[in-house]
């Protein structure tokens, strides 16, 4: 399989960045093709592994060896045959999956990594152009009905599956498109929407049925879950984290996801209402991760005038640290195209927002200060403590609050059909991913916690596999066994 | 403690014989070997001189014998010869018996029971026998025997040996007829006792009953015959022959009536299909149509007796068809045919003999020298392969002595008129009456020209290629998936297994050993097929190599119905000729339709309702083992059992199961050699399913899936660029060569051969499904049923045909088998166990170790390896963690396994022998040399050299100063991962600095042989031992096997052999590279070939006298407890290690890529080598706590304490799992009821023996040479009893100036006489031997710088060149030196050379072959096969008959190339001083015509090394 001393010959490649300067100046998609001879050779990179910890490393069990041998010799149909065999939506994870199979590639151990999530995408790319990726509706149905509560990734992954087990689905989802976090917390540079679209197309044909602006116990009566054999709950970890410090209720400052949604809407050709806009102001996003650098990149796009990213933690080292060896996940400084447009690396580490400051009831200021981190002796917990003399003012004239969340919300369809929690405030469910109301799932961020858009496709498979075992007492739809890498 | 007392009742020894089975320990399993010899007066001429030279024959045979933990009781030994009648008569005269006339009476020894009522009762059964065959019973006489010198092993089970004389009955006309009625009443005897339920029936045995011939034998020493049969002593006592058989048996147990002569010859080596032979002879009984022996035949029914040595199974073959009219050669013909298949030059008429007799019966398979005799005419027959030798020499005064080897008589050397050897496939026999021999040609022209033999078989042997063509049928391929499905085929089957056969023509090559589950032990549905393991030939008897020694093998058979063995008709060879056995769709199509005479198929149905369940099975078994047999009686002759007819109802029956069931059945049922069994199955796909289906008695098989497979992967442009034709094609090839290989690991040469010989032991199927349709196949620890086998079927049928089909699901099963995957097959190294390991010794951290070894240990949930579901059982109370030994001692005990420097790079290999050396464990070399460099310590005081010196087929670097560096030398005899198997290491992978440790040329490739060329037998093996002892004597001698059914007997052998350390290895040992099939389906794990070792050795009394090691997979302090519970001393690691220097399972060892820089020679990836000695340390001192704290809690306080207590091992719990269940563990955990005198682990040691060793003589006269390098010349006899001269010697030398020895001729030694096996071994540089005489096997083995010259004595008056003056394999794995024999050499002369320059007048076949290096020049005629494997060095063959390119040598690997100047030069220089030395008048001859003479050199020089010379040449390698 593949070639034997690809890793020898060739250097790992990634797509290249159209320009910053082009594109700043739009939505689309930021990186430039890959041509297929030079993907060939990515491929070729592959070791084929005795032990593939890369197929290990992805929460949906990709079968990455077989995968990248068959993009090597250019048999893509195959290929893609593999991929959707454990993955629904290559095209969503082969643009925004953080890759984790890449940090436990083997060949990872002491040169790069083979670059398998563009592996993926090219393959599901080739796919759709040559026209292979068309409906496949069951052969015959079971006669039961399911209902799927939100139409993010897991919650597609759900119902694609429940539906190809021959079950009559309908996705619920209350905003006005389907998608979820792809459709309005995803911008569109990094995935351009007519990508969901064209999916959603597909699964439609195939007999999933898509009802928008449908949020349970306002617009639809819980009550109609009933009619239903089984619900599943995919609706996501939507209650955003806040900061209530001083100056929080000044204008101006925004959570990320009010932000982030109405730039999504508008590329779609929307109008918005209270359109929060960064266009010549001085942008303040507070936090770090995805969700913050998202921020940066829509706001340099509409035109800020300078942009700076908070992060409460320490800069990350560079490389793997060794507490965090080969294959585990590593905490390493990882930056995204959107670092790359703000002139300078946005981001400032080990910054504590301490206030806001403002005029006329507006946001004009934000004063941080820096912090250090202690590791305590005894129990090993962390402490974090201020460095006197290091607050520090910054021009804020826009606020943008990227700080995670804390889990589902609460107040509808959770508390309506009686749902537990558990203690981190995510629904509860056994290892069958049922929750404590009979023929209720719960799969994906509600139940798992904010995560990855492969957990989030990977509980959605699991779920559906667990529901239809639940429902027909066996179950063909394939799992992908209980072999994670543990986190570490 | 006398060591004799063992042998009592009390301690459940049954004194006349093996001990019933017990535990893993099972008397079937016993091997014997041997030295034969015998000596004859050609003209017929009877003296009681020949008995005296007969019985020192025995004597100086001694060292091929052996004894047991009793110094004084033999083997067995025992002397044919034929019958005295003066001496008789006299004899009989005194106890008033009345003896006719010579001849007109027939007699024989009777062994009886002690037991005088019993001993009366067989009396009167053998009186009454002999009236109702109408002979006239003449009376018994007390045989007079002395026992007060025989051991007492011996004594306790001696029987009461009388003599019966039988008067030949009026109507029996001649000798030959009074001799079968003689054989018919000792049949009927023995079958009336054996049936009788008489206690101590065993002790009943007539070792003779003729009219012409007698034998006397017993457990005896040599020595003994002749004190305690004092017949043998009177001077009146005369015979024109005797033949004498010296024994070596595994076991140390009495057992009187094996020790040989057998009835009409004895043998020496090994049958490897006697368990196929032994049912396909009793399967013939129900064709014997003959009034030869009376109505009632089924009297003399079983022809072959079961439970007895394949050799006694073989002479009852030949006596039974000696006894059908056929002459003794005729019989030797049949069953040992000549390899004639692919012979160039055989002439048409032997081969046709040879073809139509393979319609009869198949040959009985193995190496085998034989004697034989009926009393008037005396032969010998070697094997196929020569793989025993035959030395004999004619007298002038009218004299043939022969035997395993020369000089076992003193003889004159102007009273030779001709020496010589038998060489393979050749007979030769002694017609007394003519007073001359006859030769091979002679003997066989005549037998193979009484019948027409050739139009018999060009009229009714029909090829298949004869049979008319049908019509192409198209697979439906719409419903293909569903078939795959049904039929269990994984993407891995299609990308790993059969894609690169169809692709490449070869079966797939793996790394790093399997550590997958046993089949029983899967959550997978396995196919039957998985639960059998092959079985391999280790020590006992040779692999044989399939690849060089091609000419040896075939794959061809016939199929349809055997006849009468009496008869001989045209209509006898009326079958179908397959020239391979696996059927493509067209192929079998003809079979379907074929209708002929003799050749009539109907298809039998191998399908059953699957809905139905376990009965329904059961049913379709019944049903089609009864349609078998009554198709039979309706005259069908071809019994196609076919699946195609199943699917969504019935699902298929697995094929071997059908076949064994039916197989078996028809034996039983004495119709199996009716009929042809062909197998139509989509279910084979592997090279192992193959060779099971054969193995149980399939003829052909048309795995029509594959071909569906193959189609569907075409379609889908998996196999580009290569057509359904070639792909067809390459995929038989690739199997057929597989299957070839797999024989061939048992050493088997023929398929037919092979074909229900059930070369395999079932793992984990319990002994209902075996009796019933696997009768006689091993399986010994139970396991599922057909309740077991149903599930697995439903649930491949169910994935098949499944209520609801889903879109976007993998099409097959991932598999996961080779590689790990998720959803797949269970791996005992997963992903985070790899991890959990990696990260513990990198930061020295126990509880991450812990961590890991839960991972490993805790198989709750997934059940990978035996161990696993074992579990500790206290039985005395805990001690403290303190008292236990601490683990540094306890590291002691380990050892790294052995790997070679070439298989793993430089920085792996020393970093291990450091961390090891650091320890005090041990490190071993694996089979690639070892840099002299390593020798000695680095500055830093860390020791690079490897404790164990490991010495494997391959001999590389194997020289007097690898041999003297070290503290262990370990004989590879197999390997884990591919036993029976040899290696190759590939031009491009011998680095300049690879080459320079093995002593072989860069860039040539390297072949490892399957054999090691001087172990074809136990008592091989023994001499190996003892040669290293003497290249050596400070280091301990260590054997490695491998695991299989019976190798507790050959580790039993292996201690007689006096080896300090036997090594049993696991089947999932790593590799650097094996075929996939040898690493999944050969060998077994360790937990039952240790357990089986340590009972064998207990219950033999050996276990005292030799350590115990193991290894295969040990990875924690867990795995080593058990280990040591079930009887190892001594640990060995080798995964575990290599995934602390950074290993992480990549398995692709074979091809260079290693990305960690471990099993690479690459320079850029050896640079990411990240390893260091610490890790491995951290590693051992992890598994040694874990194993401290599990010796606390057992309450052991020392390893030694815990040793073979397998009592502490409890499986009750572990049984849980749904196929685990019917597993039972007792034959493993049983300990063998022993007094306590017994030692259960080792305490004493072996002696060696080497006192008397000629070697002190010239140690004690060198002693100027090797202290101050001054000359010496010393003089001295020598007899084939001084076995490896030249040893102990070169150890000295090496000791004291390492590799580069002493200069030239400094010690010269002038020896007279025939010297002993091994003559020069590992002879180092300085040393010059010159011989004037002759020398056995094994001449010059290993030599390392010196000179050997032998020639002829100088009164001598035959001519050298025509006579054999060095035996077999001379100069294996020699590295240097120079070497002039005037006169001929035996087979494989200069095998595995790569340094030695040798001049020699003639050899014998497979001249050179494997030869990496050096030059040999022979001027004279050479054997067949010249050249095979031959890699590297040069030969000059004057070939003056000019047939060499023709029909002598093997051109696979060479080119025949003039010569040039320097060639010229050389041989000059080489032939003058053969001249010089030797006096040699070829040499002579040859210069004295120079340029004539030059025009008949033939340089032969491999390609290979042409191109490695080139390449050195050129600047662009000078460097590297």
């Amino acid at each position: 399989m593949g070639k034997p001393t690809g890793f020898k010959e060739y250097k790992r490649q990634t797509p290249v960045e159209r320009p910053v300067e082009e594109r700043i100046t739009d939505f689309e998609e930021v990186y430039e093709p890959f041509p297929d001879a030079k993907l060939q050779r990515q491929a070729a990179r592959c070791m084929n592994c005795g032990i593939p910890f890369c197929h290990i490393g992805c929460p949906l069990g990709n079968i990455i060896p077989e995968f990248n041998d068959l993009a090597y010799k250019g048999q893509w149909e195959r290929a893609w045959e593999i991929l959707s065999a454990t993955n629904n939506f290559p095209e969503f994870t082969g643009r925004i999956c953080p890759a984790p199979c890449e940090e436990a590639c083997v060949l990872g151990i002491n040169e790069p990594a083979v670059t398998i999530e563009n592996i993926e995408k090219s393959i599901i790319e080739h796919a759709f152009k040559q026209g292979w990726v068309v409906p496949e509706p069951p052969e015959s149905r079971t006669g039961k009905s399911i209902a799927i509560i939100g139409s993010g990734p897991s919650g597609l992954a759900a119902a694609d599956q429940l539906n190809r087990a021959g079950h009559a689905v309908t996705v619920f989802e209350r905003a006005d498109r389907i998608g979820g976090l792809l459709r309005y917390g995803i911008p569109d540079f990094k995935l351009e929407k007519s990508i969901i679209d064209r999916r959603l197309e597909i699964l439609a044909e195939e007999g999933i049925q898509f009802r928008t602006n449908a949020a349970i116990g306002t617009d639809v009566p819980v009550d109609e879950l009933k009619g239903f054999d089984a619900v599943v709950l995919c609706c996501g970890s939507t209650e955003g984290r806040d900061l209530p410090i001083l100056g929080r209720d000044l204008e101006g400052i925004h959570f990320a996801m009010d932000f982030l949604p109405q730039q999504n809407k508008l590329v779609a050709g929307d109008d918005v209402e209270e359109k929060i806009s960064a266009k010549d102001k001085n942008v303040v996003v507070i936090g770090g991760g995805d969700t913050g650098s998202d921020c940066v990149g829509t706001a340099i796009r509409q035109g800020c005038k300078s942009v700076v990213n908070f992060e409460l933690f320490p800069q990350p080292p560079l490389y793997r640290p060794s507490h965090q060896p080969w294959p585990y996940w590593p905490m390493k400084l990882r930056s995204s195209s959107s670092h790359r447009e703000a002139g300078q690396d946005p981001r400032n580490y080990a910054l504590l927002t301490k206030a806001f400051g403002g005029q006329v009831g507006h946001v004009a200021s934000v004063t941080s200060v820096n912090v250090e981190f202690t590791r305590e002796r005894q129990t090993g917990n962390s402490n974090m403590e201020e460095v006197p003399g290091t607050e520090k003012e910054w021009k804020a004239d826009l606020v943008l609050l990227a700080l995670g969340f804390s889990g589902p919300e609460r107040d509808n369809v959770i508390r309506d059909l009686g749902v537990d929690l558990d203690e981190r405030g995510n629904i509860k469910t056994g290892d069958n991913y049922q929750t404590n109301v009979e023929n209720v799932f719960a799969a994906g961020d509600c139940h798992r916690g904010q995560s990855l858009i492969v957990w989030a496709i990977s509980e959605g498979r699991e779920a559906a596999r667990c529901v239809d075992l639940h429902l027909m007492g066996e179950s063909d739809l394939p799992s992908k066994g209980s072999e994670d890498l543990p986190r570490r | 403690m006398d060591k004799n007392d063992f042998i009592d009742e009390e301690n459940g020894f049954c004194p006349s014989g093996f001990p019933d089975a017990q535990g893993l320990y099972d008397p079937q399993n016993e091997h014997d070997a041997c030295g034969v010899g015998f000596i004859c007066s050609l003209k017929g001429e009877k003296s009681h001189g020949i008995i005296k030279d007969a019985l020192e024959i025995l004597i100086r045979l001694t060292h091929r014998g052996a004894s047991g933990s009793d110094p004084l009781t033999g083997d067995g030994a025992g002397i044919l010869l034929q019958i005295p009648h003066n001496f008789y008569k006299r004899e009989c005269e005194k106890t008033g018996i009345e003896l006719p006339g010579e001849h007109e009476y027939g007699t024989g020894l009777v062994f009886l029971p002690q037991d005088e009522k019993q001993r009366d009762a067989c009396k009167k059964i053998m009186e009454e026998a002999v009236a109702a065959e109408g002979q006239e019973f003449l009376g018994w006489r007390k045989v007079p025997t002395v026992n007060k010198f025989i051991g007492k092993t011996a004594k306790a089970s001696e029987p009461d040996i009388w003599q019966i004389f039988i008067g030949r009955g009026k109507s029996v006309k001649g000798e030959r007829e009074f001799d079968r009625m003689l054989y018919i009443i000792r049949k009927v005897a023995e079958n009336r006792i054996f049936k009788s339920d008489m206690a101590d029936k065993g002790d009943f045995y007539i070792p003779t009953l003729t009219c012409r011939i007698i034998i006397y034998k017993g457990l005896l020493l040599p020595e003994q015959m002749e004190g305690y049969y004092t017949d043998l002593l009177d001077p009146e006592f005369v015979s024109a022959l005797a033949l004498v058989h010296q024994r070596y048996s595994t076991n140390t147990f009495p057992a009187w009536k094996l020790a040989q002569p057998f009835h009409l010859m004895c043998h020496n080596g090994e049958i490897n299909t006697a368990r196929g032979n032994f049912n396909w002879m009793n399967a013939r009984q129900g064709l014997f149509k003959s009034d030869l022996f009376g109505e009632d035949i089924e009297r003399m029914f079983p022809v072959i007796q079961p439970g007895l040595s394949d050799s006694a199974q073989l002479d009852q073959a030949v006596e039974l068809l000696y006894h059908t009219g056929r002459s003794l050669p005729h019989v030797m013909m049949m069953l040992i045919p000549e390899a004639w298949q692919n012979h160039k030059t055989m002439s048409p008429e032997k081969k046709a003999f040879y073809e139509y007799h393979s319609t009869l019966m198949e040959p009985w398979d193995g190496p085998a020298s034989i004697p034989f005799t009926d009393g008037s005419c005396l032969g010998a027959i070697l094997d196929r392969n020569g793989l025993r030798p035959s030395r004999y020499v004619v007298t002038k005064d009218g004299y043939v002595i022969m035997g395993s080897e020369t000089g076992i008589v003193d003889i004159d050397p102007a009273n030779v008129e001709y020496k010589g050897r038998l060489e393979p496939g050749r007979m030769f026999l002694v017609d007394m009456d003519a007073g001359r021999i006859i030769p091979d040609e002679e003997i066989k022209r005549q037998i193979a020209t009484q019948q027409p033999y050739g139009e018999w078989v060009q009229e009714n042997l029909v090829g298949l290629d004869d049979l008319p063509a049908e019509k192409d049928e198209a697979a439906d391929m719409d419903s293909v998936l569903e078939r795959q499905r049904m039929f269990g085929y994984t993407m891995e089957d299609q990308n790993h297994l059969i894609g690169p056969m169809a692709a490449k023509g070869m079966e797939p090559t793996a790394a790093m050993g399997v550590d997958t589950p046993l089949a029983v032990l899967s959550e997978k549905p396995q196919l039957l097929y998985n639960y059998f393991k092959q079985l391999f030939a280790q020590v006992t008897n040779p692999p044989l190599d399939a690849i060089r020694e091609e000419l040896v093998t075939s794959i061809l058979t016939n199929i349809g119905s055997e006849q009468d063995l009496f008869l001989e008709t045209p209509g006898h060879c009326r079958q179908l000729k397959v020239d391979q056995p696996i059927l493509t769709n067209e192929a079998m199509r003809k079979i379907h339709a074929v209708d002929r005479d003799g050749l009539k198929p109907t298809t039998l149905p191998i399908i059953y309702k699957v809905a139905e369940g376990e009965d329904a099975l059961r049913d379709a078994l019944d049903k089609l083992c009864s349609d078998a047999s009554e198709a039979i009686e309706a005259g069908y002759t071809l019994l196609v059992l076919s699946d195609r007819t199943a699917g969504k109802e019935n699902a298929p029956i697995p094929a071997v199961l059908a076949t064994a069931a039916v197989h078996h059945h028809l034996i039983k049922k004495m119709q199996r050699t009716r009929c042809g069994l062909v197998v139509e199955s989509g279910e084979p796909r592997e090279v192992h399913h193959f060779c099971l289906l054969f193995g149980f008695g399939a003829g052909a098989v048309n795995p029509y899936m594959v071909f569906e497979n193959l189609e569907d992967m075409i379609r889908q442009e998996s196999l580009p660029g290569i057509n359904m034709r070639k792909a067809t094609r390459n995929y038989i090839k690739a199997i057929n060569k597989g299957m070839l290989k797999v024989m061939s690991k048992m050493g088997i040469s023929t398929l037919h051969s092979y074909r229900g010989a059930q070369i395999c032991e079932a793992i984990g199927i319990n002994r209902d499904v075996i009796n019933r349709y696997f009768t006689g196949t091993p399986s010994r620890i139970g396991g599922i049923g057909l309740d077991g086998i149903v599930r697995e079927i439903e649930v491949r049928h169910k994935h098949a045909f499944p209520a609801r089909r889903i879109p976007k699901t993998l099409k097959l099963d991932i598999g996961g088998v080779y590689k790990w995957r998720r959803n797949g097959e269970e791996h005992l190294l997963n992903p985070l166990a790899v991890a959990k390991l990696q990260e513990s010794v990198r930061t020295d951290n126990l509880e991450c170790f812990k961590e890991f070894s839960s991972i490993i240990n805790d198989q709750n949930k997934h059940l990978c390896t035996l161990r696993g579901l074992f579990e500790f059982k206290k039985t005395r109370p805990s001690v403290p963690l303190r008292e236990v030994e601490p683990w540094t001692e306890i590291v002691k005990r380990f050892k790294t396994g052995a790997m070679s420097y070439g298989s793993i790079s430089q920085e792996a290999h020393e970093t291990l022998a450091v961390a090891m050396n650091r320890i005090g464990g041990k490190s071993n070399s694996g089979e690639g040399g070892e840099d002299p460099d390593r020798f000695d310590p680095d500055i830093n005081g860390d020791l690079r050299r490897s404790a164990i010196k490991q010495i494997a087929s391959g001999r590389f670097g194997v020289t007097s100063n690898y041999l003297a560096n070290a503290d262990e030398l370990q004989i590879k005899m197999a390997q884990g991962a591919k036993p029976g198997e040899g290696g190759q290491l590939p031009g491009h992978k011998v680095k300049p600095w690879i080459a320079r440790t093995r002593h072989s040329t860069p860039y040539v490739t390297l072949i490892s042989p399957p054999p090691h060329h001087d172990i074809y037998s136990i008592e091989d093996l023994s001499q190996l031992i003892h040669d290293l002892k003497n290249a050596n004597p400070v280091a301990r001698i260590n054997v490695k096997l491998v695991s299989e059914v019976g190798v507790g007997t050959v580790a039993a052998g292996v201690a007689k052999g006096k080896a300090e350390v036997v090594l049993i290895s696991g089947y999932d040992g790593g590799t650097g590279a094996s075929p996939q099939s040898s690493i999944k389906h050969a060998g077994l794990p360790w937990e039952l070939g240790l357990a089986e070792t340590q009972q064998t050795l207990v219950l033999n009394n050996l276990r005292s006298r030799i350590r115990v090691e193991v290894d295969g997979k040990l990875l924690t302090g867990r795995d080593v407890a058990i280990a040591c519970l079930l009887g190892a001393e001594e640990f060995g690691f080798a995964t575990g290690p290599l995934m602390t220097l950074g290993c992480i399972m990549l398995r692709l060892c074979h091809l260079n890529t290693c990305s960690v820089g471990i099993a690479t020679q690459d320079p850029e990836l050896r640079r990411k080598f990240s390893g260091k000695p610490e890790y491995v340390i951290s590693f051992f001192r992890f598994v040694a706590e874990e194993l401290r704290q599990i010796m606390a809690e057992l309450g052991f306080r020392s390893v030694d304490d815990m040793v073979g207590h397998s009592e502490h091992i409890d499986t009750a719990e572990a049984l849980g799992h749904w196929k685990a269940k019917g597993l039972d563990f007792s034959g493993i955990l049983q300990k063998p009821d022993v007094s306590p005198a017994i030692g259960t682990r080792c305490i004493d040691s072996q002696n060696h023996n080497l006192g008397g060793a000629l070697d002190h003589k010239l140690i004690s006269l060198a002693q100027y040479a090797l202290r101050r390098c001054e000359p010496v010349e010393i003089d001295t006899e020598i007899r084939n009893v001084n076995r490896a001269v030249g040893a102990m010697l070169s150890y000295e030398i090496s000791k004291r100036y390492g590799e580069e020895g002493l200069p030239e001729d400094t010690i010269k030694v002038n020896c007279e006489g025939s010297a002993g096996q091994s003559f020069g071994a590992f002879s180092a540089k300085g040393i010059t031997f010159r011989i004037e005489g002759d020398a056995n096997d094994y001449f010059g083995k290993g030599m390392s710088g010196a000179k050997l010259i032998i020639r002829p004595p100088e009164k001598a008056s035959f001519v050298p060149e025509e006579n054999i003056l060095i035996g077999n394999v001379a100069f294996y794995g020699a590295t240097k030196g120079e070497a002039y024999i005037r006169g001929l050499a035996g087979e494989r002369f200069c095998v595995r050379n790569s340094g030695v320059q040798a001049v020699v007048e003639g050899i014998g076949d497979h001249g050179c072959e494997y030869m990496t290096g050096g030059n040999t020049i022979i001027l004279g005629p050479t054997g067949r096969n010249f050249a095979a494997g031959m890699s590297g060095g040069i030969a000059y063959v004057l070939d003056e008959a000019g047939d060499f390119i023709q029909s002598r040598c093997n051109p696979e690997m060479v080119d025949f190339d003039p010569l040039d100047e320097d060639d010229i030069d050389y041989l000059r220089e080489r032939i003058e001083k053969h001249h010089e030395y030797t006096g040699s008048t070829v040499a002579e001859r040859v210069l004295g015509n120079w340029d004539e003479s030059l025009e008949k050199f033939i340089k032969v020089i491999p390609v290979d090394y042409k191109r490695a010379l080139a390449l050195l040449a050129s600047e662009q390698y000078a460097g590297e």
